[in-house]
């Protein structure tokens, strides 16, 4: 077992490579117990690669990475039993009803129970969390797209995990439902202690969701950190607009003040229509994948 | 731990089996190929082969027939399962793999021996001149239960080795192909030696001939390869199939599950809707 705050997911220096296409470069990142991380990116930033050597589908080209203490790569049986996994998008078992293949798929667990842990968990409460009980009886092929993922987020669940992987989990949802997830995975990671990693590209669900954001671009992490760190990170991204002598200006300072006040030295009541628009984590977010995209080329 | 692979596995194969005798396009499929059996030996019941009449000849083969379309069953449920993400589900699960190995042959086989009982039910009141009795049972379990073993892990691997529907479509025609040459509708001896030989390399022929061993009256004989049942050489063939799929399917599925993750299965799906799209 895990120590409450020990080290859950632990990748370090983790490198993919497809024939001569590097889609990851150095992947380094660690995930308490507990901790619920985000690993936001834009489409192609390699967010699912990393996710899938994580839960051992994928075997990666170089670097360590070691998930509740084991390798993914040669993980057994009783090391999966205490993962949950959500992909991308799923459309298995659609002759399967909800309540019998929930119930089904929790029987794979039930040996992996521990003190502490009763696995798994039970079939109607699960649809209960999940808002599908009017549902239970349908066919999974009948189910909406929305339906269909929630049912997705409660097999991930089924057995209790201890670390859960969510792909793009809210794809589909609308803001209701959306809602709900977020508070279902706050839960788990305040009562349960289960460590979530999630990848988005939605940084309002980022900032909303974890307790740390990674942010991935190209294959590399550029920026770790708390929402608010990471918009402290970038000061210098507050935005000034301002028109002189009928021609618009735009310009990003780290000191938005100062530079207001330098302005009006200089120009004084030439300066007309000024905007200053303070950073916010979306701001940040562009800036930051921009960047990477420029040190890229 | 290995009573509970055998649980799951047991209750998944019988959840699909329950699903497949429940719903109108399955279950029409499991009386639409009995039915026409049944009609076609209405058509040729009259016939005659040397002394016996060819209804009763066909039947027996008939059986073995589609005993063996468990390839057939066993490769299109793989590839399908693999196409939507079904294994991909059993690879996330622990002793997801076995479980779901067990449930497919459970479904396989009971639905074929559902599709058996179909067919024989009607069919042994038209046709003349079988010999069924309590000693016909022992042999036909044997070359049934040997047969599955000989066609089901084969069909294991061949649904491995095809990533989508339509390519699996493709073994289909080589099946069909190897029933036309394996003495179901009539004697083998009248076809040409070699074609002789070519079907005697696959267990169509000796599932039919056993259980034309089991079903006919001793006289029957004659129209066979050698005037013998050959129950020895029955034996050898299926249990060299059933040795070679035993042998090759864990390693093809093994490594078939070891490629798959949601990108792949969302990659072949994305190759698969611009196909029809």
């Amino acid at each position: 077992m895990t120590k409450s705050n020990g080290i859950v997911l632990d990748v370090d220096g983790l490198r993919m490579r497809y024939g001569s296409l590097d889609v990851l470069h150095d992947v380094t990142f660690q995930a308490r117990h507990g901790e619920v991380l985000a690993l936001l990116g834009p489409n192609g930033a390699g967010k699912t690669t990393t996710i899938e050597i994580l839960e051992g589908f994928r075997v990666r080209s170089q670097g360590r990475v070691s998930v509740l203490g084991a390798d993914p790569a040669h993980g057994d049986e009783q090391w999966r039993a205490r993962l949950g996994i959500v992909l991308q998008s799923w459309r298995d078992h659609g002759k399967w009803r909800v309540r019998e293949f929930l119930a089904h798929l929790g029987t794979y667990y039930a040996p992996y129970a521990v003190p502490g842990i009763s696995r798994p968990w039970d079939p109607d409460e699960l649809i209960e969390r999940v808002g599908l009980t009017e549902h239970a009886g349908k066919k999974l092929k009948t189910l909406s797209g929305g339906q269909r993922r929630r049912l997705d987020v409660a097999i991930g669940l089924v057995g209790r995990p201890e670390v859960l992987f969510l792909d793009e989990p809210t794809t589909g949802f609308d803001p209701q439902a959306r809602s709900d997830f977020h508070a279902l995975v706050r839960d788990l990671a305040d009562a349960r202690e289960t460590t979530v990693l999630l990848t988005t590209h939605d940084l309002d669900e980022a900032e909303k969701l974890a307790d740390r954001i990674l942010v991935l671009n190209g294959g590399r992490i550029v920026a770790d950190g708390t929402a608010a760190e990471l918009a402290r990170r970038i000061v210098g991204e507050d935005e000034v607009r301002w028109v002189r002598d009928g021609r618009r200006y735009v310009e990003r300072t780290p000191d938005s003040t100062t530079f207001a006040r330098e302005l009006f030295a200089r120009y004084g009541d030439d300066v007309r229509e000024l905007e200053v628009h303070r950073a916010s984590l979306e701001q940040t977010y562009l800036a930051l994948v921009r960047e990477a995209e420029e040190v890229a080329r | 731990m290995n009573a509970t692979v055998l649980r799951a596995g047991w209750s998944r194969g019988l959840i699909e089996l329950r699903q497949s005798f429940t719903n109108g396009a399955e279950l029409f499929s499991h009386f639409l190929w009995p039915a026409l059996m049944v009609a076609t030996l209405f058509f040729i019941r009259d016939l005659p082969v040397g002394a016996l009449l060819l209804g009763a000849v066909a039947l027996p083969g008939i059986l073995g027939m589609n005993a063996a379309t468990g390839v057939i069953g066993m490769s299109q449920q793989l590839t399908a399962d693999r196409e939507d993400g079904t294994l991909l589900r059993a690879k996330a699960t622990p002793h997801g793999m076995p479980a779901y190995l067990i449930g497919k042959v459970i479904t396989v086989s009971g639905g074929l021996l559902a599709d058996l009982a179909i067919f024989l039910v009607p069919a042994v009141l038209l046709v003349e001149g079988l010999r069924i009795g309590p000693q016909s049972w022992p042999g036909l379990a044997w070359v049934l239960a040997l047969g599955l073993v000989a066609t089901l892990p084969i069909g294991a691997v061949l649904g491995s080795m095809f990533t989508t529907a339509r390519a699996q479509g493709l073994v289909q025609l080589p099946f069909l192909a190897v029933i036309g040459i394996s003495g179901i509708f009539y004697p083998i001896t009248v076809l040409p030696e070699w074609l002789q030989w070519i079907a005697q390399i696959f267990p169509i022929y000796w599932m039919g001939l056993g259980m034309r061993s089991a079903l006919l009256p001793d006289a029957a004989v004659v129209v066979e390869i050698g005037e013998s049942w050959r129950h020895l050489e029955t034996a050898g063939v299926l249990g060299a199939w059933a040795l070679l799929g035993l042998l090759m399917a864990p390693v093809v599925l093994r490594r078939m599950a070891r490629g798959e993750s949601g990108s792949t299965v969302a990659a072949r799906r994305e190759r698969a809707l611009q196909r029809t799209g």
